[in-house]
């Protein structure tokens, strides 16, 4: 691929198939840690560091140990294992040699693990059958969209703390349609890239 | 009479997505026909009793501290067995359920019943805990899969393969496709959801009433 085409990649990946409005993945924490910008912007953190080395674990565990002892089927059960791993790894390095990051990070950490979009993108990464480097442009890609995605709806929650609420649509219920509202935004990109 | 309350609680107390808010991503994803939705509930039921009724076995034998990793192991196993079934069985519901049967795992919903529920009960109470919350799931998935179904594209698939598909607004509808794209999967859950919140905010009052 050329420059201007990893450059499509890359937009394709964030706007176009976001991967939280448009594919929805990972929409539990989405609503979950939305309701303040500083949790939102830990999480987002979080995720672009934990889905981009993901990414390239589980390409490395499918193509160097899964495929050449014929075990693919295991893929579910290996790959999961190795995200948790994979967390409680980058847990403790960073507690050791970065201990504020670790402070910021710290509770989201071990949340990431049962973050579908984390899992989504390790399996769309094989069965889409891209390259190393492909696989590490379009988690670092992917993860950017969802952050980006997660700080925009955290940016709009906070801002309808102040209207008024039809009782019934409290809480979730607003968060959802938001949500909807914003899906509909993104899908104004969808003419961006050719398919 | 226990066994019947777990059971049951599954269908209005503690029903999923609206009252467990918890995996709502198979919940928006799949939901764009209402054959989709009760068969990914299905495979979601088949795991979470296998799932519940395995952690409730081993209970006493799993180390606390090692807790959610066997658990997680647990679950994968019953995920890759209803993969391999439905790749058998219904390759045409497994082609378009696609990656969320492996995301399955990570529904939050089996991992949330196996901490709350079975590994404090015993095998009998966790399995009926497990079809219910799992049936209730279904009936959810059904239910908005069908309102997406019906105005998005004015028609309702229950079995594809046998036939059995109605078109229920007629041949001059105009589908509503926002409905069966993404904005739509959340504007149509956060509507359903309110409708949940009057309904029990409707029947506390009315219990309140009975009371005084």
């Amino acid at each position: 691929m050329s420059f201007g085409d990893y450059l499509l990649f890359i937009v394709g990946a964030i706007l176009v198939n976001n991967i939280l409005l448009a594919k929805f993945l990972g929409n539990c924490p989405f609503l979950g840690v939305s309701r303040r910008m500083d949790t939102a912007t830990g999480m987002s953190m979080a995720v672009i560091f934990v889905m981009t080395m993901a990414g390239m674990t589980t390409w490395v565990v499918q193509y160097f140990l899964l495929v050449p002892l014929e075990i693919e089927y295991l893929q579910t059960i290996a790959f999961i294992l190795v995200i948790a791993a994979l967390v409680q790894l980058v847990e403790i390095v960073m507690q050791k040699t970065m201990p504020a990051l670790y402070r910021a990070l710290g509770i989201f950490l071990p949340l990431i693990t049962t973050n579908c979009a984390v899992l989504g993108v390790a399996i769309i990464n094989i069965s889409s059958e891209y390259d190393f480097f492909d696989t590490l442009i379009f988690s670092f890609a992917s993860a950017l969209g969802y952050s980006l995605a997660l700080v925009l709806f955290a940016g709009i929650r906070e801002r309808y703390v102040l209207a008024r609420i039809p009782k019934v649509f409290e809480g979730t219920a607003i968060g959802l349609v938001t949500a909807g509202f914003l899906a509909l935004a993104f899908s104004g990109f969808a003419g961006l890239v050719g398919h | 009479m226990a066994l019947m309350k777990d059971f049951t609680k599954g269908f209005w107390d503690l029903l999923p997505p609206f009252r467990l808010v918890l995996g709502l991503c198979p919940t928006l994803a799949v939901t764009t026909s209402a054959e989709n939705g009760y068969g990914m509930g299905l495979a979601t039921t088949f795991v979470l009793v296998g799932s519940n009724l395995l952690i409730s076995l081993l209970r006493k034998v799993i180390p606390s501290k090692v807790r959610i990793a066997a658990f997680i192991v647990i679950i994968a196993s019953f995920v890759v067995v209803v993969e391999l079934l439905m790749q058998a069985y219904v390759f045409g519901l497994y082609q378009s359920l696609g990656i969320f049967i492996p995301l399955i795992v990570v529904n939050c919903i089996i991992l949330g019943r196996a901490e709350a529920f079975a590994a404090k009960n015993g095998p009998l109470p966790s399995i009926m805990d497990g079809l219910g919350i799992g049936l209730g799931f279904t009936l959810s998935l059904f239910t908005l899969g069908a309102i997406r179904e019906i105005l998005g594209a004015g028609t309702l698939t229950l079995v594809a393969k046998a036939g059995l598909a109605f078109n229920i607004m007629g041949e001059g509808y105009e589908p509503f496709t926002f409905m069966v794209r993404a904005p739509g999967a959340f504007v149509c859950l956060g509507c359903l959801l309110a409708v949940i919140n009057y309904v029990s905010v409707k029947l506390d009052e009315r219990k309140r009433r009975a009371q005084s």
